[in-house]
């Protein structure tokens, strides 16, 4: 018998000795990771017939390039490349998913370069990241390329047959009456942005889907219902109360719940598990704070929509919730 | 109203493989090997030296540290060797050998049935210290040093941990079928030391047999029978005192502190055994088990038994093995050598193979929170973990209460990530005690 064959016998009955506990559950990262990118699918399909070739084309080179500049950082850090693991490209899609549909095809690969390189692996990789790279990626881009970014594809209206602002933009420039005379009618305006018929960014349309694919990840418990429903909550109360030009309580909650990025923010941004609380208080807070300050922005700031900014704000407080919400401890009181 | 569980985990249980199977006793093994440690606290002192003839029962080594408890011959035979040897949860330890004579006789004057309601408190302790009886869910605390609290912290209920919440154990099941009786003999016999009124039986309702049963034999006794959600690990002390006496022991307190003392079934059928008709602990019950065992069983093994012994009355393996453990899954210790010997707080012995174990490459911690959510005792095993590998103790000890961690290991078996958080907790509390108590 050869060495090699003896070695290979030995190995056949050898006993692993390592510290209990010794089963694990059957999930996994990599199964979370694309879990809720499958969850994703609805909208990015919807989004895909839509806005057409365009938003294909944007979403591609989002999450393409962001696995390649995964892959390519890993092997410059000599670390074990894990681009099956999903968070890459989960990452890639949902930065493609808060561009606007045409953009040219150099934004989403340098946003995907800022959101891995710079936003994830400069801080340590996945785990590490303070900021949700997603969001970091498309915040450079919109101080970076201004006009790209807010430059919408045109989308059927009744009055002008054609506008190309988003109806947030149309709230902030025009008013309240004129949105709701793009639409036709209130409740023309409620089924657009609930089916998600209107302009926005690639993810920003359908209400209705991206629900469903929340409700998939919160029925999973791969994400807590807390997060989202605080968030979407905070915003319709406070938009509701100081939303209005007639005083307190004359705002349109409804249309600021379903307006902008604030439901694929609420379902799919702030549970991500590395930039928000640990807790299920913490996570509270920070629906709350996240949602306060979308408002903030939405009724008071120079721009159009704050969820992007708001979730990036919330993100600078996360170790600090953490550090003051701790679970209640047995034995400890 | 037993109050909602939210902690812990609900693995699948697995125990449909040996549940049902009677406890067999088979053919006495040729030779035992007993060690000196096989309790929490100091080893013992052999008392007989290689040659030496010993009689089952016999007391082969002494309890002279004040943690300790006596050590039976569990065969009658001779000693052929008192030398270091395998031990399932020490690496290694000096173990007394006794060869099978074949006889499996007693030693004299051991064995006589008493009426045990007559004998006084300390009697009752003297017997069971002289039983050498142990916890025998596995932490094996020495009972008598357990029954004995001390007078500023007065005792008012007993709580006897029937939970068996680990995978695969079905053992106390088994004792409770079978030896009901004896059981509820043992229960009453610590009440009487402790004097207590509340006692409680605690066990899953996962087992609506065993409920049943103890009720039945618990008739007239004033011992209440209480089913208790099935989820691991309720038959950890302080989860189960909890459940049923709605009391929190504080932190780095012992049960005691809040009235309490609890004990395992077996244990209690052991003291039963001792008082009523002398046997001191030289047999237990053992669930063998695991997918690489061919017939999984319950089994009656004297103390000292191999595991190799122990397997080949299971039909060996049905393939080979990736590991061994002694316990359960969540709490059992890896074996490296089918040599050790069944000990007094061997509940079980499993097999395992690769795919039952699902283990995996461990990657960076994304901070889901699952492990906050399984965390029995309110801890952060998601820092903890990071604070352990990068050697930060004084943070985790302070900040986040490493020394409340009993190492259930729930974290890590909802781990996404299959962070070994439970091993980070125990070299960062091995580098506390280095560093001392600052």
């Amino acid at each position: 018998m050869s060495v090699e064959n003896s070695h290979q016998e030995d190995s056949a009955n050898q006993l692993i000795v390592s510290s209990s506990p010794h089963i694990l559950s059957n999930d996994s990262t990599q199964k979370i990771m694309w879990t809720v990118v499958a969850a994703l699918m609805p909208a990015v399909i919807f989004a895909v017939y839509y806005f057409g070739v365009p938003a294909f084309r944007t979403l591609l080179a989002g999450s393409l390039s962001a696995l390649i500049f995964e892959a390519l950082v890993q092997k410059i850090r000599k670390k074990r490349v894990t681009v099956s693991d999903g968070s890459a490209l989960l990452c890639g899609l949902l930065l493609a998913m808060c561009l606007p549909p045409a953009v040219p095809l150099f934004v989403p690969i340098i946003g995907s370069f800022i959101a891995i390189v710079i936003a994830k692996h400069s801080m340590g990789g996945l785990g590490q990241n303070i900021f949700n790279p997603a969001h970091i990626g498309r915040a450079a881009l919109m101080v970076s390329w201004p006009v790209a970014m807010t430059t919408w594809t045109k989308m059927p209206s009744v009055i002008d047959t054609v506008t190309s602002a988003t109806p947030l933009n149309i709230l902030k420039q025009q008013g309240y009456e004129a949105l709701i005379q793009t639409f036709g009618s209130q409740s023309d305006m409620y089924t657009a942005l609930f089916l998600g018929f209107r302009n926005g960014s690639i993810g920003e349309t359908s209400v209705l889907l991206l629900v469903i694919g929340g409700i998939i990840l919160i029925y999973k418990r791969y994400i807590d219902w807390v997060a989202p429903v605080f968030m979407i909550g905070t915003v319709g109360i406070l938009t509701w109360a100081f939303g209005g030009s007639n005083g307190l309580f004359s705002g349109d909650p409804l249309f600021h719940m379903m307006a902008g990025g604030l439901v694929i923010g609420a379902f799919f941004m702030i549970t991500d598990y590395v930039t928000t609380p640990i807790t299920r208080k913490g996570k509270i807070i920070f629906a709350v704070g996240a949602g306060a300050i979308t408002v903030l922005i939405r009724l008071l700031g120079g721009y159009p929509e704050g969820v992007c900014y708001s979730i990036l704000l919330m993100n600078c407080v996360t170790p600090l919730i953490d550090r003051f919400i701790q679970p209640a401890q047995y034995g400890r009181k | 109203m037993l109050s909602k569980v939210k902690w812990g985990v609900h693995p699948d249980t697995r125990k449909t493989a040996t549940e049902g199977k009677p406890i067999e006793s088979n053919a006495l093994p040729e030779r035992v090997v007993i060690p000196v440690r096989q309790h929490l606290g100091a080893p013992c002192e052999p008392v007989v030296k290689k040659g030496d003839v010993v009689k089952k029962g016999q007391r082969i080594a002494a309890a002279n540290a004040p943690l300790a408890s006596h050590i039976h011959a569990s065969l009658s035979g001779t000693v052929i060797e008192v030398a270091d040897k395998p031990h399932p949860g020490l690496g290694q330890c000096p173990a007394i050998v006794i060869e099978n004579d074949g006889q499996d006789a007693w030693e004299e004057g051991l064995l006589s049935e008493r009426s045990w309601e007559k004998l006084s408190k300390e009697e009752l302790l003297e017997l069971i210290k002289n039983a050498g009886i142990v916890g025998l869910g596995g932490a094996t605390f020495p009972v008598h040093i357990k029954l004995l609290p001390p007078k500023d912290s007065p005792i008012d209920t007993l709580i006897i941990n029937a939970a068996e919440c680990e995978p695969f154990l079905t053992a106390d099941h088994r004792t409770m079928l079978e030896h009901s009786e004896l059981v509820v003999t043992g229960v009453l016999i610590i009440q009487k030391v402790l004097s207590v009124k509340n006692v409680y039986i605690g066990i899953e309702d996962n087992k609506p047999d065993a409920v049943k049963v103890m009720q039945e034999a618990c008739q007239g006794t004033g011992v209440q029978v209480r089913p208790i959600p099935t989820r691991y690990p309720h038959g950890a002390e302080k989860m189960i005192i909890k459940t049923l006496a709605q009391r929190e022991v504080p932190s780095g307190k012992l049960p005691m502190s809040v009235g309490v003392v609890v004990q395992n079934v077996g244990t209690a059928m052991a003291i039963g055994n001792a008082v009523k008709y002398g046997i001191p602990l030289i047999e237990r019950i053992v669930t063998v088990s695991g997918g690489a065992v061919k017939e999984p069983k319950n089994l009656r093994l004297r103390i000292g038994t191999s595991f190799q012994d122990a397997i080949a009355q299971c039909g060996g393996f049905s393939f080979q093995p990736d590991k061994i453990l002694m316990g359960g899954p969540f709490m059992g210790v890896a074996q490296y050598t089918l040599e050790v010997p069944v000990i007094k707080g061997t509940n079980g012995i499993l097999l395992l193979g690769k795919k039952e174990l699902n283990s995996d490459l461990e990657s960076a911690c994304i901070r889901c929170g699952r492990c906050i959510e399984a965390c029995p005792m309110g801890l952060n095993p998601s820092m903890l973990s990071i604070l352990g590998e990068r050697g930060m103790i004084d943070e985790a000890k302070n900040d986040y209460q490493l020394l409340d961690c009993m190492e259930c290991g729930c974290c890590s078996f909802v781990c996404p990530a299959k962070r070994k958080i439970v091993q980070y907790v125990r070299y960062s509390k091995k580098l506390a005690a280095e560093k001392g108590g600052k």
